[in-house]
């Protein structure tokens, strides 16, 4: 919809570019999310698209075959949905599959992929969105540029606060998400249900268990999002039991209720899901 | 900014279509706006938040919503519109199948539907040229894309069809009526039934376009390329805009209104509040008798009574200019007690929503009680009856509140003519509008026009005057042309819904089934105006119930007020409510009784010769004009038990059930629906149909046209039909109540006829030959050896002052009965809550069926929409007047992949009443698939749901909560 209040736009190509931003001038990537919304407050957008940030970079580590902590990928927050679902496949990278299964969880449609952005979405904060549970599954890390010109790396599982809530401040904005190799190394698995075949999410669930040093499973990793105001991790050393798993399911928290289902259903989602994860990733089986 | 990023943004260049454009998107618009603004109007406003697909444009050969795109970044850039794609006579391949699959009905999403079809099938095509191994160019079916089109669609809502036939139209297959042969290949549908493809109806004429035959919709060509115009797609010289500003409040009184900053704006014409409304009282409801809804709106009130009602209006240079203006208007409201449960609603000491009114001069049962009307009457004894029963049954049931989602909003656009007042309006009801118009303003009808261009769905929603009579008085007031559309929330949050209802149903049975008691209760939330509250509660309790031979019959039935947002009329008027309470009711008694729900309705369904009652014997203007129920139960059953080969989902979650429902209406509203047609013969030899009827998605065009080409032995390429303009045709109360076949069309029938007749007539004369026995034929009239051509005859009219047009009129006096059933096969996942449909049949009454095709289209699309409510869709309020679900997103219309593939029947008969012996069938498909779908998830899950919509967390609670 028209963003009648907006007097300028401003193409963002350097750093001070974003200058610009506060209460009422506020960073454009995609658009999706922006231009979907009434927001009488806002008069400015700085485009970020003029950066020109690589879409996608592998950040490979030295010849050496060690992983030295900084390989991986690199998705810019202006990468789009389409592209992060085109991501090639790479030698070992076990967790590729779920890059694709992310995006199928938003509720627009592959022509909202061809512009809504990895970072527009983890800005949004929506307890549905899907860029966030793939941040978040893969252990993320988020690079920001604060306004005053510093840095900062999040936590993608610190990232969002709540419900459309998360750590950036007016004046800051998502630079980059990194995908550190081990995470991609991992295997996953991935649940999603709503309460149409393809609807916005009630409940979007992504395992993880990485690959020891001696190449052994490791340890794993639940995800909880969509169904919970903001996204829930539980960690073990190694694949828990059902019940260990459940105890801790049904001990989250913030499960909430808005027209994509109830609290109380989306725990039993977020029980019944987790429990096919579990068993999927232990080689148990998967979901009928 | 630089003076270097202003220029940038100044201008941008772009082609569209290939045609080079210069344009100056302001920095916040969207290409949506900015290529309408252009007159691109193909790309439709469907929803504005990137949901709904009918604005997708393809940008440099990718598709994207454009509501969504920021119209700067379009410089440089190609961009595709479904115009673009292909235009009449020389459509693109996919648009071309969207015209042969019949694959639209009210066409408003079509043209961005086919813009995305054509993106989806260039990359299916891409995808097969990197793949050396299969051969030329693919049999779209195969390519595996396409397995992946419920995804791809989801994007791209259509309310009419159900999306079998986009379905069919994107892959280029013909689904048979009966359904699973070429199902699509995600379906888990295997072979063909064996039995009960649609009857081929009708003759097998010469005529190309008779009735009983499938001719496409006329205009189709113009409706795929998006050439077509809808209500706003025209360039108005200094055009106005108007928005409103809505009450925060549920139930205040204006204390005061200053508009002072609001009316200083540049750009601003005018500032509208209730010091300038008409103090006449009407109401938003439109019927052919105007008494039959309250009188208790006003234009603007002082008393605001649900959040987002009118508190004033801008009319100004731009829409963003009217919205500021609106924020600049300051108000100070006194906030009154407000009431939100129609239950407290009625209880001594509950806040009064309409206190202040007359109930004689508003019509209204007792406002004192916001009782707006009701209904309590006694047939025979329920208590004997209940006395005489060995089995009662008795439960309460729970309807919400669904919007239309028509996906063209209500918008109109008014301006003067030579000091004639002319509505273009987003109506189903032109003529009706005109009249009210007229009384509000107290204007003569003639310095009013009133009329539609092509409208993008109603359902229901636009037998309403919602922004005509607002336009109206800016019109009146500012002298300019002035346009107010809706926006997606509006329609969510102030546009009428359909009445949400509380049912209870007592039946009783003696063992061998027969019915002896039937006891209904309903209490309706109208919300905060009576709009369609008396009719949708008399209408909703009446064939519901007169479809069962019961000797004591009982309802207590009433619509009260809250300060909840209006209810209105809604496909099925009130029938589909109580239906689903009685036929799960009945299924319930069927289950004690150990009978099958179909041998139930057998034993106890009326049939000719039998009343019909509700609370008394109906008048004499309701019969049997013909009689399918049977048949359709017999249709029904069979394709049940022969069932489609579906894969059952295993494993033990999975509960499978079946399910049915039956439902009844009347083919006319009571009380009188007219229509004036006339038939012209022209100069070129040409056939003129004139009709008042309006078209949005129903068909009724191409019905008129067939009629008239049947009737006038011609084809339809001979027939021009003008519609739905006070000036162009005669009068006619409106397309609701399923009237479009069975008045107008009569009335066409009767013109068309006469002027038959006429013709040959004036053949007689032009050749002098009184004797010959002229008979017509496509191209004009023959008789032994000597024949006229139409061209000739029409210009010897001219010459002779002969007036070859027929005018007749239908006045609806009698009332036919159509019959629909609805069975489902449900497998449910016990631990989800998911209801996935396995079979979905309906058998549908029509009598004889004028065009296969299209009325297969209409039960489609009502069964899509009923599946809608009976699983997905709910307006949901926070219990104290606010609309939680403002956008799509949050209001889930069914998406192709909600939605399976209907099986339909038709019965064989044949009416006395309707033209040709056909009977309507558009709002009634609705009627009998939520309760069928209910019953089948009963007896899937051993537990009964009784509350809409079936929603996941909904069914999951019944088994866990």
């Amino acid at each position: 919809m028209d963003l009648s209040t907006v007097t300028r736009i401003i193409p963002a190509r350097q750093r001070s570019d974003l200058d610009a931003l506060g209460p009422t001038v506020v960073p454009l990537a995609g658009g999706s999310e922006l231009f979907a919304d009434p927001r009488s407050h806002l008069r400015g957008l700085v485009d970020l698209q003029t950066f020109g940030w690589p879409a996608l970079t592998i950040t490979d580590n030295d010849d050496d075959g060690e992983d030295d902590g900084g390989a991986g990928l690199e998705i810019a927050a202006t990468c789009t949905l389409a592209e992060l679902s085109r991501l090639p496949r790479q030698a070992g990278w076990a967790a590729h599959p779920l890059f694709y299964q992310c995006c199928t969880a938003l509720f627009g449609s592959f022509k909202v992929w061809n512009v809504a952005t990895v970072g527009g979405n983890l800005a949004t904060s929506l307890p549905a969105g899907p860029m966030i549970t793939l941040a978040v599954a893969l252990d993320a890390e988020l690079l920001v540029w604060h306004g005053d010109g510093s840095d900062e790396v999040v936590p993608a599982r610190s990232f969002v606060t709540g419900n459309m809530t998360n750590v950036l401040g007016s004046t800051d904005v998502l630079r980059s998400i990194r995908v550190p190799l081990r995470s991609l190394q991992a295997t996953t698995a991935y649940r999603k249900i709503a309460l149409s075949p393809l609807g916005r999410s009630g409940a979007v669930l992504a395992g993880r268990v990485d690959v020891d040093t001696d190449g052994v499973n490791g340890a794993f990793v639940l995800t909880v999002t969509a169904a919970t105001l903001r996204p829930v991790q539980l960690r073990y050393p190694q694949l828990p039991t059902a019940e260990e798993l459940a105890r801790d399911i049904a001990a989250i928290d913030c499960w909430f209720t808005d027209a994509h289902g109830t609290a109380d259903w989306r725990r039993a989602m977020g029980l019944l899901l987790g429990e096919e994860i579990r068993a999927e990733l232990a080689g148990l089986g998967s979901r009928s | 900014m630089t003076l270097e990023q202003a220029a940038m943004l100044a201008t941008v260049i772009f082609e569209v279509n290939g045609t080079p454009l210069e344009a100056t998107p302001t920095p916040g618009q969207c290409l949506r706006t900015l290529l309408r603004e252009h007159e691109h109007f193909e790309v439709k406003k469907g929803c504005d938040t990137g949901d709904c697909g009918a604005c997708t444009v393809q940008i440099d050969g990718t598709p994207v919503h454009s509501c969504i795109y920021p119209a700067f970044r379009a410089a440089g850039k190609q961009i595709t519109t479904a115009a673009g794609l292909g235009q009449p006579g020389s459509l693109a391949p996919v648009q071309q199948r969207f015209v042969d699959a019949a694959g639209f009905q009210c066409g408003f999403c079509t043209p961005g539907m086919v813009v995305t079809a054509a993106a989806i099938e260039a990359d299916a095509v891409l995808d097969v040229d990197e793949s050396p191994g299969l051969p030329d160019l693919p049999r779209l079916l195969d390519l595996p894309r396409l397995l992946d089109l419920p995804r791809l669609l989801k994007g791209n809502l259509c309310r009419c069809t159900g999306y079998r036939s986009i379905t069919d139209a994107i892959v280029g297959q013909h689904t048979p009526p009966e359904g699973s042969r070429h199902a699509a290949p995600w379906r888990d549908h295997a072979e063909a039934s064996t039995l009960g493809p649609v009857r081929a109806t009708g003759r097998a004429g010469d005529a190309v376009g008779a009735v009983g035959t499938s001719p496409g919709a006329l205009n189709g060509e113009r409706v795929v390329s998006g050439l077509e115009p809808y209500t706003l797609d025209v360039a108005v010289p200094g055009l106005l805009h108007l928005a409103v500003l809505g009450s925060p409040h549920a139930h205040a009184r204006i204390r005061s209104l200053d508009a002072t900053r609001a009316a200083a704006l540049p750009g601003v014409h005018r500032v509208l509040a209730h010091a300038d409304s008409p103090r006449t009282l009407y109401s938003t409801a439109r019927h052919e008798s105007r008494f039959d809804d309250p009188d208790d709106t006003l234009v603007f009130d002082q008393t605001l009574r649900f959040r987002g009602q009118r508190v004033a209006a801008v009319v100004a240079a731009s829409v963003a200019i009217a919205e500021a203006a609106c924020r600049l208007i300051e108000v100070e409201y006194d906030l009154l007690a407000a009431v939100f449960d129609p239950q407290l609603a009625l209880e001594p000491g509950a806040a009064l929503v309409h206190g202040d009114k007359d109930p004689v001069v508003s019509r209204l049962a007792d406002p004192d009680r916001n009782l707006v009307a009701e209904l309590h009457g006694e047939y025979g004894s329920v208590e004997a009856g209940l006395v005489e029963a060995t089995t009662v049954v008795s439960g309460s049931w729970q309807t919400q509140r669904i919007s239309h989602t028509h996906l063209e909003t209500h918008a109109t656009i008014g301006w003067l003519d030579n000091d004639r007042l002319v509505l273009r309006t987003s109506s189903q009801v032109p003529f009706l509008v005109q009249k009210e118009i007229c009384r509000l303003f107290d204007l003569d009808p003639a310095a009013v026009r009133v009329f539609t261009a092509r409208v993008g769905g109603g359902f229901g929603g636009k037998q309403e005057l919602l922004t005509e009579d607002l336009v109206t008085l800016a019109v009146l007031k500012t002298g300019r042309p002035v346009q107010y559309e809706f926006t997606r929330t509006d329609e969510l949050t102030i546009a009428p819904v359909r009445h949400p209802m509380t049912i209870d149903v007592t039946l009783g049975a003696t063992a061998d089934g027969r019915l002896t008691a039937l006891k209904l209760g309903v209490l309706a939330d109208t919300g905060a105006y009576g709009n369609h509250a008396p009719g949708v509660l008399f209408h909703g309790t009446s064939e519901s119930v007169a479809l069962y031979n019961v000797p004591n019959k009982r309802v207590d039935a009433q619509s009260v007020y809250t300060n909840n947002p209006p209810s209105g009329a809604f496909r099925g008027y009130g029938l589909g409510q109580i239906i689903f309470a009685i036929e799960c009711a009945l299924d319930e008694l069927a289950r004690e009784l150990h009978l099958d729900p179909f041998e139930l309705r057998r034993l106890n369904s009326v049939r000719p010769g039998d009343a019909l009652v509700v609370t008394h014997e109906e008048g004499p203007d309701l019969v049997f004009g013909s009689y399918g129920l049977d048949q359709c139960l017999d249709l029904a059953e069979a394709a049940l038990e022969r069932g489609n080969r579906a894969a059952v989902p295993t494993g033990a979650p999975w509960q499978v059930g079946t399910g049915m429902a039956s439902s009844m209406i009347a083919t006319t509203p009571p009380r009188g629906h007219r229509s004036q047609a006339s038939v012209q013969l022209m100069p070129g030899g040409r056939y003129l149909v004139r009709v008042g009827t309006t078209e949005f998605g129903n068909g009724t065009t191409t019905v008129h046209a067939q009629i008239a080409a049947t009737a006038l032995s011609t084809t339809l390429d001979r027939i021009d039909l003008v519609h739905s303009d006070t000036d162009a045709a005669g009068y006619d109360s409106g397309a609701f109540g399923s009237a479009g076949v069975v008045v107008a069309g009569k009335a066409v029938l009767a013109a068309a006829t006469a002027l038959a007749e006429s013709l040959v007539a004036a053949a007689a004369s032009f050749s002098g030959a009184n004797d010959l026995a002229w008979q017509l034929e496509r191209d004009g009239l023959r008789s032994a050896g000597t024949s006229v051509s139409l061209d000739e005859l029409a210009e010897w009219a001219g010459a002779n002052d002969v007036d070859l047009t027929a005018t007749r009129r239908e006045d609806g006096a009698l009332r036919s009965l159509a019959f629909n059933v609805h069975a489902f096969r449900v497998a449910v996942n016990t631990d989800t809550g998911e209801v996935r449909i396995l079979q979905s049949i309906q058998a549908a009454d029509a009598a004889f069926v004028m065009n296969p095709e299209q009325c297969r289209g209409q039960i489609e699309g009502g069964v899509a929409q009923a599946l809608g409510t009976a699983l997905f869709e709910e307006v949901v309020l926070d219990g104290a007047g606010t609309v939680t679900t403002r956008v799509l997103r949050n209001y889930h219309v069914p998406q192709l992949a909600d939605l399976p593939v209907t099986e339909v029947y038709f019965a064989q008969s044949h009416d006395v009443l309707g033209p040709y012996g056909a009977k309507s069938m558009s709002e009634s498909t609705y009627n009998p698939v939520a309760p069928a779908l209910a019953n089948a998830v009963r007896d899937a899950i051993g537990i009964r749901p009784t509350e809409l919509p079936m929603s996941r967390d909904r069914i999951w609670r019944l088994l866990h909560g």
